[in-house]
């Protein structure tokens, strides 16, 4: 099946069986590498992407159902060399230590902000129910959250 | 994990997908348990109709006194329905429960209802709601209310060839407060017990109670012992204790790995009793 997606504001083309999943077309199609496969169940949020305008896992969606769709992976968040905000607060706040769960977590973080620009610490561990970290015990991602908060509230 | 080879139609009618479905395809919508299952190869469809597609699906409004959500609305967009938040917080309530922001996202009510998961969280408030369904076949439709859709586990009212287009729920007064609660497990987010409670006073007494529950057993259900123990009665921490006692009564419980059957009746009537004394609560 011909489909064709836009990820970070290019178009890709390609002929694709319907069960190759989303996944596996960024990886794999486009070759951006920086949306990790993690536990391939929907459950460890590794995978998110931004879907138009929504934080979707992207294993637990076939390519052919994001036909037409507007996709930014974690590779779309800097530009001219810059980091996005929230880049740059998991950097300041150590919010990693391997760094496998990061682009996921970034990804869910970024939806958080983008509904509510002003989060507490509740609304923050809420919003990234669907994402696991095995290294860092998330307190140093939830600091993150709230330095980039701040930060975009200046 | 690869599912197995499939057809998969994007269409572009409603009646084109009905038309396929009679002739055997199945239907898809956020795919967020369809999907897990054909990776696991526990499900197989040769055709997948993916209903999302159908963009004008995905409606909620308030017609004729009740409150109209298409089927493939996203947990997302109950969840922040302004409308739903005024008219039928409990329904709001229940859909941020679910899962994780992602699988909220993507997931929709009329796929969470048609599946009829035994742990799903909107089964309980829509019993609560005395909810009605619409469901579509090529040639006709028809109206089932909550206590009939709700058959068995996955098991639903639902023929072949028919799909869940729209769910119906009342608008209720302001004498009336709700309040879902549930004890998720902490994997996946189903509920090991949810309990959905509605209740309505009237000068002092409650004059109308309905208690939804699901994850306790194979379908979910209503406690209508515990209802008919409210009605009548002052709302007192022992009124709510003794109704709330009864939530379990005759129900063959679920046990697995994450709670014995014993536990689940303990949690349901712990959960039944925080949903009443919370939507008790809320009664403006």
């Amino acid at each position: 099946m011909d489909i064709t997606l836009t990820i970070n504001g290019k178009s890709y083309s390609q002929d694709v069986e319907p069960r190759l999943l989303l996944i596996h077309f960024v990886r794999d199609v486009a070759g951006l590498t920086g949306t990790h496969m993690g536990c391939e169940t929907s459950l460890c949020g590794a995978c998110t992407v931004e879907l138009n305008g929504k934080a979707i896992k992207s294993c637990t969606m076939f390519a052919v159902q994001a036909k037409g769709a507007d996709i930014v992976t974690v590779e779309g968040l800097a530009s001219d060399g810059k980091l996005d905000p929230m880049q740059e607060a998991f950097w300041n706040e150590h919010g990693l230590q391997c760094g496998f769960c990061t682009p996921g977590m970034i990804m869910a973080s970024k939806q958080i902000l983008d509904r509510n620009p002003a989060p507490t610490e509740d609304e923050i561990r809420h919003g990234l129910e669907g994402n696991v970290c095995r290294c860092t015990g998330y307190q140093h991602i939830v600091n993150a959250v709230k330095a980039a908060a701040a930060g975009a509230g200046k | 994990m690869i599912a197995q080879k499939f057809e998969y139609t994007a269409p572009k009618s409603l009646d084109e997908a009905l038309h396929l479905l009679a002739s055997g395809a199945k239907p898809i919508a956020g795919g967020m348990s369809l999907i897990p299952m054909m990776k696991l190869r526990l499900a197989a469809p040769e055709h997948l109709v993916d209903l999302r597609a159908l963009k004008d699906l995905s409606y909620i409004r308030e017609a004729g006194g009740q409150l109209h959500i298409g089927a493939t609305a996203s947990h997302y967009d109950v969840e922040s329905s302004a409308l739903l938040r005024q008219k039928c917080p409990l329904l709001t309530e229940t859909a941020a429960a679910i899962g994780d922001v992602q699988v909220r996202n993507m997931g929709t009510i009329g796929g969470s209802v048609a599946h009829a998961d035994p742990a799903a969280d909107y089964p309980a408030a829509l019993q609560a709601l005395e909810a009605k369904f619409v469901l579509q076949g090529a040639k006709s439709e028809r109206v089932v209310g909550a206590t009939d859709f709700f058959v068995d586990a996955f098991t639903t009212a639902l023929e072949p060839g028919e799909i869940l287009r729209e769910v119906i729920v009342p608008i209720d007064d302001a004498r009336t407060g709700t309040s879902y609660q549930k004890m998720a497990q902490p994997a996946s987010g189903f509920a090991i017990v949810g309990v959905a409670a509605r209740v309505r006073q009237n000068a002092g007494k409650i004059s109308f109670a309905r208690l939804g529950i699901t994850g306790l057993s194979n379908r979910a259900y209503r406690a209508s012992a515990s209802e008919k123990a409210l009605e009548g009665k002052s709302s007192t921490p022992a009124d709510i204790q003794s109704a709330a006692a009864l939530v379990a009564q005759g129900i063959d419980a679920n046990s697995d790995l994450h709670a014995s059957a014993d536990y689940r009746r303990h949690l349901a009537v712990v959960h039944a009793s925080r949903a009443l004394k919370t939507a008790l609560s809320r009664i403006a």
